[in-house]
């Protein structure tokens, strides 16, 4: 078991800093949705004594929505936008790296501090939890294309769930059933917009969605009134 | 029956996707309506039993909040049957660039508004922390097509900023609800289940640092979905683009269910004894979201920006209200109920003035009173309640809340906020008063009569706001000041 969970982080890790350091769209896919099944499996490994109906129902689920659903969808908005990559992000690609190390050295080193009920290998996991989740806020919001943003936001969810699943075995099913099914309406319509915002403006770059502001609505008044 | 309140609405919903005929579509809309309201009503009378082993539960401070909600979604589901015959599907001009577009589909105008419904009934009855999370991020899925009503570029952008900043806003909260679970999961405590009356009653055994931890992401991530300044970002965008009666909804119900969200978490906070721990905070985000919306109110050029930016500062004296606890807190509830009524009214005659003018600029609509008298008498004195003149049931929520700043102490606050009133004030009537006066400058028949389903749904909001400054009913009184205790005032 402890090499399966060792894999799992290490996967995790290298899954992020492949994300900050890539400009590719199809390869970040493929990144997210690898960290997607790494992150299903994360359940079946360990917290779980007892083999449930729920437990197995729930695994499989997020299995296959988060590794195989949701790059499907992203696969499918990115043919519709026709783009292929990422073009110059706020932050360079190096800078990202820079960053992404950064934080992980400093998750690593707040482990000890963290006052969990959990075990001590477990605590590991918590700490890449937390960077997954600085990770996705840190794509969002320095990235421009739509497509990337929506990556962060799967790559937020994913920490926020592996940070879960390794504190508390025991969420009532319903809540899980919820949130997964949240999450998937979510990629679900914002999948649907990319494809509108594509088709609307021939770009999905969202910095070039600015018509909607007042600072430029109250100039353009003033000019033409 | 609970569990009706919800389930009655999206199975409503549902129907409507598959229902093929427009008039059985409306008509299943208002009868909806209708029955969540009359069933709310015997909420008021009978306590329904809890569902789902106490997850669901109507108490006190859901039962105010549901009933907004309720009230104010039948105002706008009758506004909808005019509405949606001013608006028949089809290629349009769009009278701001001229581009042409399309509405979407009437199946989902009828069909998103009831699960809108369903969720935000969700989030007022939910006990559980984690069922409350899903029914937030759901009441956003929900509404999201709805502000993507018009196909054009604008609505189109709001509608994605919406998405993302709620949803990754949301998602943050998510994480303050495993916190929380650390925090109920202490040693020597076992596991407290994450619903409210648990959580309260073994209060003592909660991980105090764990419980400040889960409060900062839960604040944070249910007021970006309150529109809580510096996060707002997203609601005048998504306010102003979409269609009036959804701005309505959006600003009287949506951002009174995720204020709901943030009250649970300090209702949790107070029974463990650590209630002062998120006070300046709440303080804090009030002032600071009065202070952006004065900023952008002075000289607003689109008169539903205004709208939304007016919400922020509401939304800024709810969490004020909250922050200095004691009577502000039934300040608070009060407001909240007051600010709903009046705000759903102005954005319905909001709609009715776009329908006229062709235009949301401020600078262009001149004479609605003399245009559109009705509309305009109801816009006038839409202005005068959200600024919280006399004698509206605002002027005494927001007098609660002034008072309550001076008993507990805070001068400076309540000064603060009177200056930001004022300016505010000021301000809308600069704008408003233009806007009803005047001659119109563009040649513009008077129109003769305006459809009664604009207006009936706004004047009786109006007059509701109007009798609760004057005379607040028992029952409701009591069940404000239940809320107010539960919550941790007075």
């Amino acid at each position: 078991m402890n090499t399966w969970f060792d894999t799992i982080t290490l996967l995790l890790i290298l899954s992020n800093l492949a994300l900050l350091g890539s400009s590719q769209l199809g390869f970040c896919i493929r990144v997210v949705a690898v960290q997607g099944i790494a992150l299903g499996l994360l359940p079946i490994l360990f917290g779980s004594a007892e083999w449930s109906v729920h437990a197995i129902i729930l695994a499989t689920s997020a299995l296959a929505l988060k590794g195989v659903v949701f790059p499907w969808l992203l696969f499918k908005a990115l043919r519709a936008a026709d783009v292929r990559r990422e073009t110059e992000p706020f932050v360079g690609y190096v800078l990202s790296l820079i960053f992404g190390v950064v934080a992980l050295a400093v998750v690593l080193c707040m482990r000890s501090r963290l006052a969990l009920p959990v075990s001590a290998d477990l605590r590991l996991m918590v700490a890449i939890a937390f960077f997954t989740v600085l990770v996705g806020f840190f794509l969002i919001v320095t990235r421009k294309k739509a497509l990337t943003q929506v990556l962060g936001y799967l790559v937020l969810e994913n920490g926020i769930y592996a940070f879960g699943t390794t504190i508390s075995s025991e969420q009532p099913w319903l809540v899980e059933m919820g949130v997964l099914l949240d999450v998937f309406v979510a990629v679900f319509i914002m999948g649907i917009m990319i494809f509108h915002i594509s088709r609307e403006f021939d770009h999905i770059d969202t910095h070039r969605l600015a018509r909607l502001s007042d600072w430029k609505q109250g100039a353009t008044e003033e000019s033409n009134p | 029956m609970t569990l009706a309140l919800v389930l009655i609405p999206a199975a409503a919903a549902l129907a409507c996707f598959v229902i093929r005929y427009d008039a059985l579509r409306r008509a299943l809309l208002v009868a909806t309506a209708l029955a969540h309201l009359a069933m709310t009503a015997v909420s008021w009378v009978a306590k329904p039993t809890p569902a789902l082993g106490g997850w669901l539960a109507v108490d006190a401070g859901g039962l105010v909040f549901l009933s907004i909600t309720s009230v104010l979604f039948l105002a706008s589901a009758l506004y909808a049957l005019g509405y949606l015959k001013r608006e028949p599907h089809g290629e349009r001009k769009d009278f701001e660039e001229g581009v042409l577009f399309t509405n979407a589909p009437e199946a989902v105008f009828t069909g998103c508004p009831l699960f809108f419904l369903a969720t935000m009934t969700l989030v007022t009855i939910s006990q559980h922390f984690g069922l409350l999370w899903v029914a937030v991020e759901a009441t956003t899925l929900a509404s999201a097509p709805l502000i993507y009503f018009h196909r054009h570029d604008r609505s189109l952008e709001a509608t994605w900023k919406y998405l993302l900043l709620c949803s990754v806003g949301i998602a943050l909260a998510l994480l303050g609800n495993f916190f929380l679970t650390v925090a109920a999961s202490a040693p020597g405590a076992g596991s407290i289940p994450l619903v409210v009356a648990d959580l309260m009653a073994q209060a003592g055994k909660l991980n105090l640092p764990w419980l400040k931890a889960a409060f900062v992401p839960l604040l944070i991530g249910y007021g970006t979905k309150m529109g809580l300044a510096p996060m707002h970002t997203w609601l005048p965008d998504a306010h102003s683009e979409s269609p009036s009666l959804v701005s309505a909804l959006l600003s009287g119900a949506l951002l009174n269910c995720a204020f709901l969200g943030i009250l649970r978490i300090q209702q949790v906070c107070s029974a463990a004894g650590i209630e002062a721990f998120g006070r300046e905070a709440f303080v804090a985000f009030g002032l600071v979201s009065m202070a952006v919306a004065a900023v952008f109110i002075i000289a607003q050029t689109d008169f539903k920006r205004m709208l939304a930016y007016s919400s922020v500062e509401h939304m800024g004296i709810l969490s004020l209200g909250v922050g200095l606890g004691g009577d502000g807190i039934f300040g608070a509830v009060f407001h909240a109920v007051n600010h709903s009524l009046t705000k759903g009214m102005l954005f319905l005659v909001a709609g009715n003035l776009l329908t006229v003018y062709a235009t949301k600029s401020t600078v262009r609509v001149r004479g609605i009173l003399q245009l559109v008298p009705a509309s305009g008498v109801l816009w006038v004195a839409g202005f005068l309640s959200i600024t919280g003149a006399p004698p509206f049931g605002t002027f005494i929520s927001e007098l609660i809340i002034l008072k309550a700043a001076f008993d507990k102490g805070y001068t400076a606050v309540a000064i603060t906020y009177l200056l930001l009133l004022s300016t505010i004030f000021a301000g809308m009537a600069a704008i408003v008063i233009r806007m009803a006066q005047g001659k119109s400058s563009e040649e513009r028949k008077p129109v003769s009569r305006e459809p009664v389903l604009a207006l009936v749904p706004a004047a009786a909001l109006g007059a509701t706001v109007l009798l609760l400054g004057l005379y607040v009913p028992p029952f409701l009184g009591r069940a404000l000041h239940e809320a107010a205790i539960m919550l941790g005032g007075s």
